[in-house]
């Protein structure tokens, strides 16, 4: 599985590895990771291992920060896989946002994050500043991070470093939004998803996966796009058994 | 010294449980015997400006007894656990932002801030806050002959003539927080902090238990 960051704290250092704990195994806050120097240096050549999110660098070792599970991606990526509701800002996502209030120049969006974010008037396509865009307070904005660190307040934008909008942007005409959690939307967004495969197989309805664990979809029929939000809701704690068992009843079942 | 009671302290049967209630971020339940706690986290979320805290996140801990309003004795245990979390949190990790624990009792047979303690660490870890440890609650009661019983319940934490609470850190065993009733030795506290750090492996491996089965399903 592709991994898609939710914090983008990197770090990278050059030592030679001798991993106690498998890629698999559950690990918890205060874990270390054992770097052994063997007796002879000369014959390995140094690695260079980059942490991803659960990992933080503590003076000569890597400390586990969150509960979940070791991932590896080759060559040299470690991250923790951990279940997360709540969503942190980072850099370069996609999310999507509400609009809460307009002042001045930018609006305030709420991202469901600790503060709200701000997207100026002009980060949309083809807006200038006689050409205000079309956005009301309370719609769904499809948009992007620039600025996202601990210590400033989040900045969002609906184009893209070329100035297009690359489907970000307002929407949202009808349609449902609702919540699930940070791991089912990474599961989603993976290239290879069996979620997103199985779910495709059942009706033809539209869909916008928001990073911030926000999913908004639209059917046909109101009824369809119940039964899609539910799905998509119960699909989190069920192993790929279950839910293929699932969706096979709930497609049966509504034709 | 008791050596059988330092070889292998005996607690009560614990049972634990994550992710159960739906609205908080992260929420948990532990039980000790009959001692049973539910708690609730929610962070990193809004903070008012008066509580901002510039270069940390503020953690706020509200403790709600089972019958009546929250009084002294729940504002003197909210700073018990307050102080061993905020220790155990990477709270810089999320300046001006703030964190808050809810813990309500749901039944309370003896021990009951150790209870909180347990019920605290899991609800933190299952919100994916970031720690630098874990902590375990264990509490030792000195009954009159001088016998040191670890997991008192409420009738055995009545006669006793000393009353502690310890919270003991994953990665070093070292006492992070104490809260003590009645009177003792210097000797018997030594002893009673002894007992604890060798009772704090159990937990700490029921800690990884838990977490091992809750994401066994996603292997």
């Amino acid at each position: 599985m592709v991994c898609l960051f939710d914090c983008v704290i990197l770090s990278c250092f050059y030592v030679i590895i001798h991993l106690v704990y498998k890629v698999g195994d559950v690990l918890l806050p205060g874990d270390v990771f054992s770097f052994q120097m063997p007796e002879s240096i000369t014959d390995s050549k140094p690695e260079k291992v980059v942490c991803g999110p659960g990992l933080r660098r503590n003076g000569d070792e890597v400390l586990v920060c969150k509960s979940g599970i070791l991932r590896h991606k080759q060559p040299n990526l470690y991250w923790i896989d951990s279940q997360q509701r709540r969503y942190v800002p980072g850099k370069g996502e996609s999310v999507i946002g509400i609009i809460t209030s307009k002042s001045g120049d930018i609006f305030k969006v709420d991202v469901g994050g600790s503060e709200q974010a701000s997207l100026s008037y002009l980060a949309f396509e083809g807006a200038t500043k006689r050409n205000r865009p079309n956005v009301q307070v309370g719609d769904l904005v499809y948009s992007q991070f620039i600025i996202a660190n601990k210590d400033m307040e989040p900045e969002l934008v609906c184009i893209d470093s070329c100035g297009r909008a690359n489907g970000m942007g307002v929407f949202g005409a009808g349609g449902l939004l609702f919540k699930v959690s940070l791991g089912l939307v990474r599961r989603l967004l993976a290239p290879q998803s069996e979620i997103a495969k199985d779910l495709e197989k059942m009706f033809p309805f539209e869909i916008v996966v928001g990073m911030n664990g926000r999913v908004w979809v639209k059917s046909k029929t109101i009824q369809q796009t119940l039964i899609v939000a539910n799905l998509l809701e119960s699909c989190e704690n069920m192993t790929a058994q279950q839910r293929q068992t699932l969706f096979r009843r709930v497609a049966d079942g509504s034709i | 010294v008791d050596l059988k009671q330092l070889c292998c302290p005996t607690l009560r049967e614990f049972g634990c449980e994550q992710n159960l209630l739906s609205r908080p971020d992260g929420s948990s339940s532990f039980v000790q015997g009959d001692t049973s706690v539910l708690a609730g986290v929610y962070g990193p979320a809004e903070v008012k400006v008066s509580k901002e805290i510039y270069d940390r996140a503020t953690l706020e801990v509200v403790m709600q007894p089972k019958v009546g309003l929250p009084g002294v004795r729940e504002r003197a245990r909210e700073q018990c656990v307050r102080e061993t979390c905020e220790a155990s949190l990477l709270s810089t990790l999320h300046p001006r932002s703030s964190l808050t624990l809810v813990l309500q009792v749901v039944h309370d047979d003896g021990s009951l801030l150790s209870c909180f303690l347990n019920s605290a660490c899991m609800a933190l870890m299952d919100a994916g806050l970031p720690m630098s440890c874990l902590f375990a609650g264990v509490t030792c009661a000195i009954d009159t002959d001088g016998q040191v019983i670890t997991d008192p319940n409420a009738a055995q934490e009545k006669e006793s003539r000393a009353l502690m609470t310890f919270a003991i850190d994953s990665t070093e065993r070292r006492v992070m927080m104490s809260s003590t009733r009645g009177s003792f030795t210097v000797h018997e506290l030594q002893q009673c902090i002894a007992v604890s750090q060798k009772a704090s492996d159990k937990i700490f491996q029921f800690y990884r238990d838990s977490v091992r089965r809750r994401y066994s399903k996603t292997l």
